[in-house]
């Protein structure tokens, strides 16, 4: 590797150097890379087991934490799902599922999933974890407010849990908190739990801000040399874009929420209209429950892709390894990214058709939300192309990628139902809904989870998870989710309504009871499935293949560290330095059917894709 | 602030050279202190949150059925019997923005490595932070005697004092919250911590004159958010 750069200050003659056929005359000239801008990172090292493990500034860490606390959650997620399932396809069966207990379990199965699950997992979690290693930074830009973040977050989670200890328990007024029944006699865990609901979101976001800005300056400001943002992969661009939009849609979630807190504790009419209650005048009046619903879905629709463009990015490097080809169409996938980012703030009100806003309204959000389609389609057109005639290696993190696109386009043909004002009316509020967004949001990022854990884990534990438990574990989620979603389109079709107790004697019935209670069952099923990860990841800790550099003959830097799993500072004494973009698989002349990224063009120089 | 350089690397103004910064690989915003960068987007997500704030105000006001306070009235303060519309926030706007003004200077001083003029010039900034609070909490007992409530007030529109105390709250928290860090900062400028590149306390990174840079964004940023409640409350 050639570091002649000194005295070379010419930086227009070497930029201008293509990728044409370079087979004549190799020169270290070939090899230049700009010299350093940032001096090298001042790092804290932790020296007690504080300060390594606890209260620890390595992103790395920080990584892992986030993982297994948004881990835990979601396992309370599930346990919540499990005994909503049990009320639904056996009524009455467990006599503690009140009717006031399933609208908590409701409501913290969604706020726990989308927030403190998924959002916390792919950019907490896999954020902190990949950025560094994946943009050639030795840590975060800011390490000690990356370890407050993750503190605010555990101290977010604790409060959401204390939320079910609390008199009247946690908030049951579904994960979107509607006013004016949130926070009004009646509704259950209208006290403490609603505010404690609050400031958990509050404490949520003022963490996460820490945490985004971090990500967001580490990719802009901190990457190594030769590193553009066009040779990024594409899960940093996932997650950059993903900050992003958190970074502009929490605010708006914090607003409500304080003004909900607001509205609850000092009796403010934000969001109350006059209430008439059992003949009596509330003290409240003159508020626009409108009006949180406006602030709540500005940051709702940017939510979903918030979970979304990590899902896209994270698969597109997946699919990429695992065929062994590049990427199809890069530049188009970073700029769906972007764009599906940017649109995503103008779609927000088509959550609202039944709100009745002007029909104008509707007919705006309703092209906006159908404009996105085109660049998401495109995405799944590229990861389609990118398989064709791929060396596919169908091991289990394939076997999620694929799980992945296909559910992934099932969601999205019903979100084209759904984004249209006159289906969606009738649909609205029906089991439809719920098939759609969890099969888009739910499941489809899950399986991107799934697949990416079976994928870095061993760079983060340094062994394979085993192959055989991978699978069982795929098929079972895979078969068993589309055994509950599946039957769920239906029951949204005849007009089940959601977010009901109980159905009664009402004429759905007759069909709707034994679809219920397969969904029931196959919902237990999928659920103790994830259990197996659970022990595979413990069994093969102490047990595991050991898994070496760079065990999937990857590109990307993170496999590139002299030590697996990575150190402190991540890069050993000097950083590495970028030739091309991770995406250099099977071509044509090259030695091996991968070309790293930190191979310099004089080594390839036969390939005519010296530089990328 | 001098424009930054960095060694080996032509920069070039303009268009053009934004766009080559964008393409570079390291950095995008050349030269930029890491810090600097974050706060601005910081600043970027706290607009969002200030634009929420104010968004929610006007369609408050604009939806409430019961008349909103006349502010020339409600906010006018008896000067020797007279009163005088707007007076106390006159003096309020004005102390603000002088005090971004000091600031200004403090981070030219700062980067001329003038450790006396930049540490007098931060804690005169703080120092006029503490009066606007001081003037703010004024305000407040004032209306509050008046029988201005959250819930309620005597001149119209409940929602009037909602969003009055919520927002003039939250930017007086971040007024409050500047004015701490200002004195932490003039403490350490004084105390040369900057010079001799101390190690800050909690985060233990090497201080640096870049960060009274940094404060000051925050400072204008908070005086700029309150032009524009200022106009919202006080002049509509």
């Amino acid at each position: 590797m050639s570091e002649d750069y000194n005295d070379n200050k010419t930086i227009h003659a070497q930029s201008s150097e293509t990728m044409g056929g370079g087979s004549a005359g190799v020169t270290p000239d070939m090899d230049y890379v700009r010299p350093a801008e940032i001096a090298d990172q001042d790092l804290y090292h932790g020296h007690s087991f504080i300060t390594k493990w606890i209260f620890c500034q390595d992103a790395k860490v920080i990584g892992v934490q986030y993982f297994l606390l948004a881990t835990f959650t979601g396992v309370v997620g599930l346990i919540l799902s499990w005994l909503m399932r049990l009320q639904l396809g056996f009524p009455g069966a467990a006599g503690f599922v009140t009717a006031e207990h399933y609208y908590q379990f409701v409501t913290m199965h969604g706020m726990i999933m989308v927030v403190y699950f998924l959002t916390a997992l792919f950019l907490g979690g896999f954020g902190n974890y990949l950025i560094p290693l994946m943009v050639g930074a030795r840590d975060m830009v800011f390490p000690y407010l990356n370890m407050v973040s993750f503190w605010s977050f555990f101290v977010a989670v604790a409060v959401l849990m204390a939320s079910f200890f609390v008199p009247g328990g946690p908030t049951g007024a579904g994960w979107t908190l509607y006013p004016p029944q949130t926070i009004l006699e009646g509704t259950p865990g209208s006290g403490a739990g609603i505010l404690l609901m609050c400031l958990s979101l509050i404490l949520f976001v003022a963490g996460f801000t820490m945490g985004g800005l971090n990500y967001l300056i580490t990719v802009l400001q901190a990457r190594t040399r030769g590193m553009t943002l066009m040779r990024m992969p594409l899960t940093v661009w996932g997650i950059f874009t993903a900050t992003v939009l958190a970074m502009l849609a929490f605010p708006a979630l914090l607003v409500g929420a304080l003004m909900m807190s607001l509205d609850k504790v000092l009796g403010t009419s934000f969001f109350m209209p006059t209430i008439l209650k059992a003949g009596e005048v509330l003290e409240y009046g003159g508020g626009s429950p409108i009006l949180f619903q406006h602030l709540f879905w500005f940051f709702g629709h940017p939510e979903v892709y918030i979970v979304a463009l990590p899902a896209f990015g994270i698969i597109s490097d997946l699919i990429s390894v695992h065929a062994r080809k590049n990427i199809f169409g890069y530049r188009m996938m970073v700029w769906a990214i972007v764009g599906i980012g940017a649109l995503s703030f103008f779609v927000w009100a088509h959550h609202m058709y039944v709100s009745g806003m002007n029909p104008w309204f509707g007919f705006f959000f309703a092209t906006t939300t159908l404009i996105i389609a085109v660049p998401t389609a495109m995405k799944v057109y590229n990861w389609i192309l990118t398989l064709w005639r791929g060396n596919i290696r169908m091991n289990t993190v394939m076997l999620w990628c694929l799980g992945f696109i296909v559910t992934f386009v099932n969601g999205g043909i019903t979100g084209i139902f759904l984004g249209n004002v006159s289906v969606d009316v009738p649909l609205s509020d029906t089991y439809f809904v719920v098939a759609h967004f969890h099969m888009v949001m739910g499941i489809a990022p899950l399986m991107v989870i799934m697949g990416a854990i079976y994928h870095w884990f061993p760079l983060v534990a340094g062994r394979f998870l085993s192959e055989k438990l991978g699978k069982w574990h795929f098929w079972l989620t895979f078969l068993g989710a589309y055994s509950i979603y599946f039957p769920m389109h239906y029951l949204g079709f005849i007009g089940v309504p959601r977010r009901y107790y109980e159905m009664y004697d009402s004429p759905y019935v007759t069909s709707a009871v034994g679809m219920n209670e397969f969904i029931s069952l196959a919902a237990f099923l999928v659920g103790a499935a994830q259990f197996i990860l659970i022990y595979n990841i413990i069994k093969t800790l102490k047990t595991g293949k050991p898994a070496g550099k760079n065990p999937w003959k990857a590109n990307s830097l993170e496999w590139l560290t002299p030590t697996v799993p990575p150190e402190h500072g991540n890069w050993g004494d000097r950083l590495p330095v970028v030739h091309r973009w991770p995406y250099d698989f099977s071509v044509p002349g090259a030695k091996d059917d991968y070309i790293t990224q930190t191979t310099p063009p004089s080594e390839v120089s036969n390939t005519g894709v010296e530089k990328t | 602030m001098s424009e930054p350089k960095i060694e080996g690397i032509e920069l070039k103004p303009g268009f053009k050279g934004m766009a080559e910064d964008t393409g570079s690989d390291q950095t995008m915003f050349k030269g930029v202190h890491w810090g600097k960068a974050m706060m601005w987007i910081f600043l970027l997500s706290d607009t969002f949150i200030f634009s929420c704030f104010l968004i929610a105000y006007m369609k408050g006001r604009g939806s409430t059925p019961v008349e909103w306070p006349n502010p020339s009235e409600v906010f006018a303060l008896d000067a020797f019997g007279v009163p005088v519309p707007l007076l106390l926030i006159a003096i309020m706007t004005f102390v603000l923005i002088t005090s971004s003004g000091t600031m200004a200077l403090a981070v030219k001083y700062g980067y001329e490595k003038n450790r006396k003029m930049c540490g007098w010039l931060v804690l005169a900034t703080a120092i006029g932070g503490l009066t606007f609070v001081g003037m703010q909490a004024f305000e407040w007992s004032k209306l509050i005697h008046e029988g201005v409530r959250p819930w309620e007030n005597p001149f119209g529109a409940a929602q009037f004092g909602s969003f009055f105390f919520m927002i003039t709250g939250f930017h007086g928290t971040h007024v409050s919250i500047g004015v701490i860090f200002l004195f932490i900062y003039a403490y350490k400028v004084f105390a040369g911590h900057y010079d001799q590149q101390k190690r800050g306390w909690f985060t233990s990174m090497k201080g640096d004159y870049v960060e009274i840079e940094i404060l000051g964004l925050y400072w204008h940023f908070v005086d700029l958010v309150w032009v524009f409640i200022f106009a919202f409350f006080y002049l509509w």
